[in-house]
């Protein structure tokens, strides 16, 4: 029997391999953007002044474009985030793939979906309003508007990252083992933390990247608690990550200091590529 | 009968203390959710009356309402599903139906996985620089919407590609057998029956973009006031605006109206849960 020759097969052939092809475009399109944009200034501030610079004054008449302080702020903020987030995370993943009777693990786990949908201005808000106060009285400060406020609020906004992650990868160990593990009298939770939790190290570690990725990417709600000042981070400082110095000055900045936020949006993009390859790494490694 | 011999001291506290951590924090996670609701609904919801949400911002009565910010922010999620949809189911199809070089699936998917990962100041800034000036949009919710077509696209991506693999390979092979060309299948068999997935994408990505912010700022416009946009195509391109979350943003940090953030914030909270069973219901249809 000869085959027909179909035009429309031959069209849609073609729109579907243009589809396919989009996502490598959009990430090829915004990987050349940011490069283009970002190294002019990077040239002529100079890269070692430009990252190890300690001093952040883009309106000044001489103006100072060091931004040592971001890079320090946002890896301390989400050091502190992962400190605080994980140990709760992991706990509260091991609870919902192994403890959890399956009627309590069906109310628990839309609430860690839910509160993955909460939009970020919205634990800002709450921040700014509740946390950002409350601090302010704790600790006698003139300011609660602090690194400790936004490395909070970013500990509650990477939960549900890593607790979904986890427990998909927790969920995945093959039961032979436990059953193993319970059968040479182990208890049930001794067979979790030294049989489960073992076995599925690399999904848990890439939960914990992710967070990572999660943390250091957030904008919006730290801008609120964070008090904005280029300080050098110490806990209780008015500080500003990567992010937010890209946000706080995008709308009125021009000439150099405009150039100089692009500059700052690669080197975040040099950190998150670096995340995405390790991610992606330890993901595939779990397949395997 | 084996005579169990009871457990050590260490053993038991060993368990006892891990059993009590696990409970701990899964019940930690579920009080932050509960606390944030809570307290946004109580600030928030006293505010909310119909002519808070009916109304745009008035100098002359002194009164502040949200219909053009809900107007943006349905602009902007029709805008943006419109040009995903196509696109972004176009690409898993490609994937799961066309693509047979391996190394290619691996480097689409691994640009998907990146596009995920990239935080959305990021896609705020290329947004601003590729659609507002280079393009010449200026601070429009078209502008917007494109930018969020990057930031959401994977997300359709990866839920169609997921339950197109579950379509049974035997449905295709009888479409095939029948003398249906690829398209034909495709489009009678394939799609059809993994329209449920497509749909779950579809809320996932709504999701998203209500919730977005930082995306937003720079792009779409910081406007309170009523637009018009489908009167005309000028106006369909140029209108520039605040979505919810922008105005919560502005409200909140730069005019001190906390009342208004915290409806605004009680209205997106309403948002994400809505969001949330609809999203679930579909899936659980999904799993039968």
């Amino acid at each position: 029997m000869k085959r027909k020759f179909r035009p429309m097969e031959a069209v849609m052939r073609l729109v579907f391999f243009i589809c396919g092809f989009i996502a490598i475009a959009f990430v090829l399109f915004i990987s050349v953007y940011l490069i283009i944009s970002g190294l002019p200034a990077i040239r002529e501030i100079g890269l070692r002044e430009f990252l190890f610079g300690t001093e952040w004054a883009s309106t000044a008449s001489e103006p100072k474009f060091g931004i040592l302080p971001f890079i320090l702020t946002s890896v301390y903020g989400t050091c502190g985030a992962i400190i605080l987030g994980v140990p709760v995370g992991f706990m509260t993943a091991v609870f919902l793939a192994k403890i959890a009777p399956p009627k309590l693990a069906a109310v628990v786990r839309p609430a860690v979906d839910l509160l993955a949908g909460i939009p970020s201005v919205v634990y800002g808000l709450i921040g700014m309003m509740v946390l950002v106060p409350a601090v302010r009285e704790a600790f006698d400060l003139p300011d609660g508007a602090s690194l400790f406020c936004a490395i909070i609020v970013l500990a509650v906004m990477i939960l549900p990252s890593i607790i979904s992650v986890s427990e998909t990868a927790l969920k995945a160990v093959p039961p032979e083992y436990e059953e193993a593990s319970l059968a040479l009298g182990a208890t049930h939770i001794e067979t979790v933390f030294r049989v489960s939790v073992p076995a599925s190290s690399s999904g848990i570690a890439a939960a914990v990247v992710l967070g990572i990725g999660r943390a250091i990417g957030e904008a919006m709600a730290i801008i609120m608690v964070s008090g904005n000042v280029a300080n050098m981070p110490s806990l209780f400082a008015s500080v500003r990550f990567l992010t937010t110095a890209v946000s706080s000055e995008m709308a009125y900045a021009s000439g150099l200091q405009r150039q100089a936020l692009y500059s700052i949006a690669l080197v975040l993009f040099v950190f998150i590529m670096i995340i995405n390859v390790v991610l992606n790494t330890l993901l595939k490694r779990k397949k395997e | 009968m084996i005579e169990m011999k009871p457990l050590s001291g260490r053993r038991r506290a060993y368990d006892r203390i891990l059993r009590f951590l696990l409970y701990f924090c899964a019940a930690l996670t579920c009080a932050l959710l509960v606390a944030i609701i809570g307290y946004i609904f109580v600030r928030g919801l006293p505010h909310v009356t119909w002519d808070f949400l009916t109304t745009a911002p008035s100098y002359i009565h002194d009164t502040i309402g949200i219909l053009p910010n809900i107007l943006n922010t349905i602009y902007i999620v029709v805008v943006t599903l419109i040009i995903i949809l196509p696109l972004g189911v176009g690409a898993a199809v490609y994937l799961t139906e066309y693509a047979k070089n391996q190394k290619l699936v691996a480097a689409i998917e691994f640009a998907t996985e990146t596009l995920t990962g990239i935080p959305s100041i990021i896609f705020g800034l290329v947004g601003m620089l590729f659609f507002c000036e280079k393009l010449g949009l200026q601070a429009s919710l078209l502008a917007g919407s494109l930018t969020l077509v990057l930031a959401t696209i994977p997300t359709i991506i990866r839920t169609t590609q997921e339950s197109l693999k579950t379509v049974p390979q035997s449905y295709r092979e009888a479409a095939l057998g029948l003398g249906a060309g690829k398209w034909h299948m495709i489009r009678t068999v394939v799609l059809p029956s993994s329209i449920d997935g497509i749909v779950t994408g579809c809320i996932l990505s709504i999701g998203r973009i209500v919730g977005e912010s930082a995306a937003l700022l720079f792009t779409a416009g910081m406007g309170m006031s009523l637009n018009n946009f489908f009167s005309s195509a000028s106006n369909f391109i140029h209108s520039s605006g605040a979505s919810l979350t922008v105005a919560l943003y502005v409200y909140a940090r730069e005019r001190g109206e906390f009342d208004v953030a915290f409806a605004i914030a009680a209205i997106l909270m309403l948002l994400t849960l809505a969001i949330n069973l609809a999203a679930s219901l579909v899936g659980r249809k999904l799993k039968k």
